[in-house]
């Protein structure tokens, strides 16, 4: 019970410490919106109108990965310049507790992007807003950001190591957009890239959101975020138990 | 060397290596030179997928529009990196001359735009298999270099406001969003809504990239030149509303002693 009440409290904050961030509010609703328009008028204007809500949704998705890959990524080094992490380090808590609920509130701060999309394809260009599964849409959702989020512990234990990977995060956000289908058909991508999205929750979700949205079978996608999941916090938690055992080991724990 | 030329050459160039020079090579190449055929690709297939315009268009639309992001982001974080670092009070305490000191930092940006630019140029066409006719070559280098120009004018304009607003690096981003939708990168301004069109050809890039389209298309220089004046007028209006706001932003952090607080 002492385990769910910190992970909720611990997401809650961090969703609100996250929204007070100009830069991540604007981040995930402004870009999303600006993707999701270029889109819109793409398809209206082409040869082949794609599905307005298709594209809306993509761009959502494309907003929670921003989120994910920034809020999460870079969620440790940021306790360091704040100057937190070596009292999250030290408390009883398990440092992998503190640090799932900064890692999925990252991602949760995505929803902000989904919401934008869907507001602005609503209002500005008459995107249809039928759900085929609405139930399923409601479950999808949260299981794409466990999805995300615990790919975004598995970047925040591994980033950490690497002074400089926060630039490095910027050259991971355009390939992932593309090679998981977010915005693009993965037909029309070269056939050896699909592989490479298999293993990313980001395709999932983005089939589990779609396929609840505009019909399919969503359940599938589903259990790949869950079941990803659960193989990214075993991976998050070792990289993380390894990252704890180095830093006190080489006195390196608030050095950035 | 005078000692405007030495501000304007050596100080821009002491500037622009504070930018960058923490970073690694091996971070800093793949993020100007990687990062905008990622931007060229995406682009691309949804173009495919909506079977608007050919690769080529969005070859040259997205490779001369990522300049914008050391055209923006190098300017705006030439304000922002010296508050964040407190050296500001002591740059705007000199007597250095303003028009060497804020437009020499332009100067490296503008190569480091152009060349972003075309190296994306030269790569997303090899990757995507798009062909430019040999002699149109060095005037779509020209159009491109034009195009960094007049976008870092637009980058002096977020190197001012930065003395305003705190976070440099999201409105360098919402500028960014802004010319990707506006300049006509993956739709033809013509394509645009009607009311979104005076606003495309008042930005930079618009008419640069138009330029280097046509160009490309097998059309004469002197079928562009037009095109590329306008560009050029629209950079130097904007350099100039930079260079402006910056000294009036200064003039005001002095009077109200705001030059460290955004």
């Amino acid at each position: 019970m002492r385990t769910i009440r910190l992970l909720a409290l611990g997401w809650l904050f961090h969703v609100k410490g996250l929204t007070s961030s100009g830069f991540f509010v604007l981040t995930s609703t402004v870009q999303p919106v600006i993707f999701a328009s270029i889109a819109f008028f793409m398809f209206e204007a082409g040869a082949r109108p794609g599905t307005l809500l298709y594209v809306a949704l993509g761009a959502g998705l494309m907003g929670v990965w921003s989120s994910t890959l920034f809020g999460a990524g870079g969620a440790i080094q940021w306790q360091r310049w704040q100057g937190t992490l070596e009292i999250t380090v030290s408390a009883p808590t398990p440092f992998l507790l503190v640090m799932i609920p900064m890692t999925i509130s990252a991602a949760s701060i995505g929803l902000y992007s989904i919401a934008a999309t869907l507001f602005w394809g609503r209002v500005f260009f008459g995107v249809p807003l039928h759900f085929a599964h609405p139930w399923l849409f409601v479950l999808a959702l949260p299981a794409t950001l466990l999805g995300l989020g615990l790919l975004g512990l598995v970047m925040a234990s591994t980033f950490v190591l690497y002074r400089q990977a926060s630039a490095f995060q910027n050259l991971l956000e355009y390939p992932v957009w593309l090679i998981t289908g977010l915005l693009v058909p993965l037909a029309l991508l070269p056939g050896w890239v699909a592989p490479i999205g298999w293993v990313l929750s980001p395709y999932w979700g983005m089939r589990a959101v779609r396929e609840s949205a505009l019909g399919g079978d969503p359940l599938v996608p589903i259990g790949m975020c869950v079941g990803l999941a659960a193989v990214y916090l075993v991976l998050g938690a070792l990289f993380l138990a390894n990252f704890e055992r180095l830093a006190r080991k080489h006195a390196t724990l608030s050095l950035t | 060397m005078s000692y405007g030329l030495r501000v304007f050459f050596v100080g821009g160039l002491m500037s622009y290596r504070a930018l960058f020079n923490w970073l690694s090579p091996w971070i800093l190449i793949p993020s100007f030179l990687v990062a905008p055929l990622f931007q060229i690709l995406l682009f691309t297939y949804v173009g495919r997928a909506a079977g608007l315009e050919s690769d080529r268009f969005y070859v040259i639309g997205n490779a001369i529009q990522y300049a914008a992001i050391p055209c923006l982001f190098a300017m705006g974080n030439t304000i922002g990196g010296e508050r964040w670092q407190q050296t500001l009070p002591l740059i705007l305490g000199t007597p250095a001359p303003r028009i060497p000191l804020f437009l020499g930092r332009a100067l490296p940006v503008v190569g480091n735009g152009f060349v972003v630019a075309a190296v994306a140029l030269v790569v997303g066409s090899a990757i995507l298999g798009v062909r430019v006719p040999l002699g149109a070559v060095a005037p779509i280098a020209l159009a491109t270099a034009v195009s960094a120009l007049s976008c870092t004018g637009l980058g002096l304009v977020n190197a001012a406001l930065g003395l305003r607003v705190r976070e440099v690096a999201v409105l360098s981003n919402v500028i960014f969003g802004v010319l990707l939708v506006f300049c006509g990168v993956n739709v033809a301004v013509g394509d645009l809504p009607g009311w979104m069109q005076p606003i495309s050809n008042a930005l930079p890039l618009t008419h640069g990239i138009e330029a280097a389209r046509r160009l490309a298309d097998g059309v004469a220089f002197g079928g562009v030149t037009g095109l590329l004046g306008t560009e050029l007028a629209i950079g130097a209006a904007y350099m100039a509303l930079g260079y402006g706001l910056l000294r009036f932003f200064e003039t005001m952090s002095r009077r109200h002693a705001t030059l460290e607080r955004a």
